[in-house]
C-alpha cells in the first residue's frame, strides 16, 4: 500500500472545522471580523468619552492638560483608547486596501506599510499619555 | 480582457448596450439611482478614513504635550486658529457619522434591522443624528471655552 492510500477513516475523523482551518479563502478572516467588532463596541463608550476630554480641555494650558492625564482614570481610559482606537483602524485599513490593490505584492506591502505606521502612532501616543500620567 | 474573471464583468444596461458592469466604489455614479443604503456604506468608509487622518492629529497633540510647554502650545494655538477648528469641525462630523452608523453596523452583525423600510428610515436618522450631535457638540464647546 503506497503513502497515498492512507484509510479513509483517519482523515474523516477530524471535525469539519480542523479540515477547514487555515484552508481556502477563510484564513484567519472570522478573527479579523471578530477583533473589528468587538473594538468597534469598545469605542462606543471610549469615544465618547473622548469626545467629553475634549471639551473639558479646551483651550487647556500644559499644566491643566498634565493635571488632567496625571489621574489614573484619565490616563488609563487613554491608554484603553488608544489601543481599541488603533487597533480598530489597523484592520479597517486592511480591508480598504484588501478591496482597492488587487495586486498581490502591492498589496502586501501597502498593508504592512500601513500597519507599521499605525502600530507606530498607537506607540507614540501611549508614550505621550504614560509621560504626562507619570510626570 | 486582462484576466479571464473579466468575462464575469460584460453585462448590458436596460437599454441594451454592452457594458463594464459597474463595481462597488463606483455604485454612487451615473449606473446607479441615489440609494440611502449604498451612500451609508460608502460614507462610513469615507469617514473611517478621514478618522486614521484624524489619528495623527490625536497623536501629534498628545506628543505635544508630553514634549512640554511650548510645543502644547503652539498646538493648541493651532487648534483654535480659523483652520484647526474647520479641521477639528470636520473630524467631529467624520465621528458622530461613524458612530452612529457604527451602530447599525453592529445591529447588522446581530442579525437585526434588514426590513428595507426600517433599513431607510434608520439611514436618514443617522444623518440627522449626526448633524444634532456635532451641532450641540460645538454648541457646548463654545460654551465652555
Ligand atoms: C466610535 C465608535 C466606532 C464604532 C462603533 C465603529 C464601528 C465600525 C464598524 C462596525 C466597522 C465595520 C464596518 C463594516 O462592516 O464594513 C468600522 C469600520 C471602520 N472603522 Fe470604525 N468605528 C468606530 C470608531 C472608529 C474610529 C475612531 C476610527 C479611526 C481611527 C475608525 C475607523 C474605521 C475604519 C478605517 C473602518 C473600515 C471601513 C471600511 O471597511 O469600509 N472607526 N467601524
Amino acid at each position: 500500500m503506497s503513502t497515498h492510500d492512507k484509510p479513509v477513516a483517519v482523515t474523516m475523523r477530524r471535525s469539519g472545522l480542523s479540515r477547514a482551518r487555515g484552508l481556502g479563502s477563510a484564513k484567519s478572516g472570522s478573527a479579523h471580523w471578530w477583533a473589528e467588532r468587538v473594538t468597534s463596541i469598545a469605542l462606543l463608550p471610549l469615544s465618547l468619552y473622548f469626545v467629553a476630554s475634549v471639551i473639558l480641555l479646551l483651550g487647556a494650558d500644559h499644566a491643566r492638560m498634565v493635571a488632567y492625564m496625571a489621574m489614573p482614570w484619565n490616563s488609563a481610559l487613554f491608554l484603553a483608547l488608544i489601543f481599541a482606537m488603533f487597533y480598530h483602524l489597523a484592520l479597517g485599513v486592511q480591508v480598504i486596501v484588501e478591496d482597492y490593490v488587487p495586486n498581490e505584492a502591492k498589496r502586501l506591502a501597502t498593508i504592512l506599510v500601513l500597519k507599521g505606521v499605525i502600530l507606530f502612532l498607537a506607540l507614540a501616543s501611549a508614550v505621550s499619555v504614560l509621560k504626562l500620567a507619570f510626570s | 480582457m486582462k484576466d479571464v474573471r473579466d468575462a464575469l464583468m460584460i453585462g448590458r444596461t436596460s437599454e441594451g448596450d454592452l457594458v463594464r458592469r459597474p463595481v462597488s466604489p463606483f455604485m454612487l455614479g451615473s449606473a446607479y439611482r441615489f440609494q440611502i443604503s449604498s451612500a451609508t456604506s460608502i460614507l462610513h468608509r469615507i469617514s473611517g478614513c478621514v478618522l486614521g487622518v484624524g489619528s495623527l492629529l490625536l497623536t501629534l497633540w498628545l506628543v505635544c504635550a508630553a514634549s512640554g510647554d511650548g510645543a502644547f502650545s503652539v498646538i493648541q494655538a493651532f487648534l483654535a486658529s480659523w483652520i484647526g477648528l474647520v479641521v477639528l469641525f470636520g473630524f467631529t462630523a467624520a465621528l458622530f457619522y461613524h458612530f452612529c452608523n457604527g451602530i447599525r453596523h453592529l445591529a447588522w452583525d446581530a442579525g437585526r434591522g434588514f426590513d428595507i423600510p426600517v433599513m431607510r428610515r434608520n439611514g436618514k436618522l443617522v444623518f440627522v443624528a449626526t448633524i444634532i450631535l456635532t451641532l450641540a457638540f460645538w454648541t457646548i464647546a463654545f460654551m465652555v471655552w
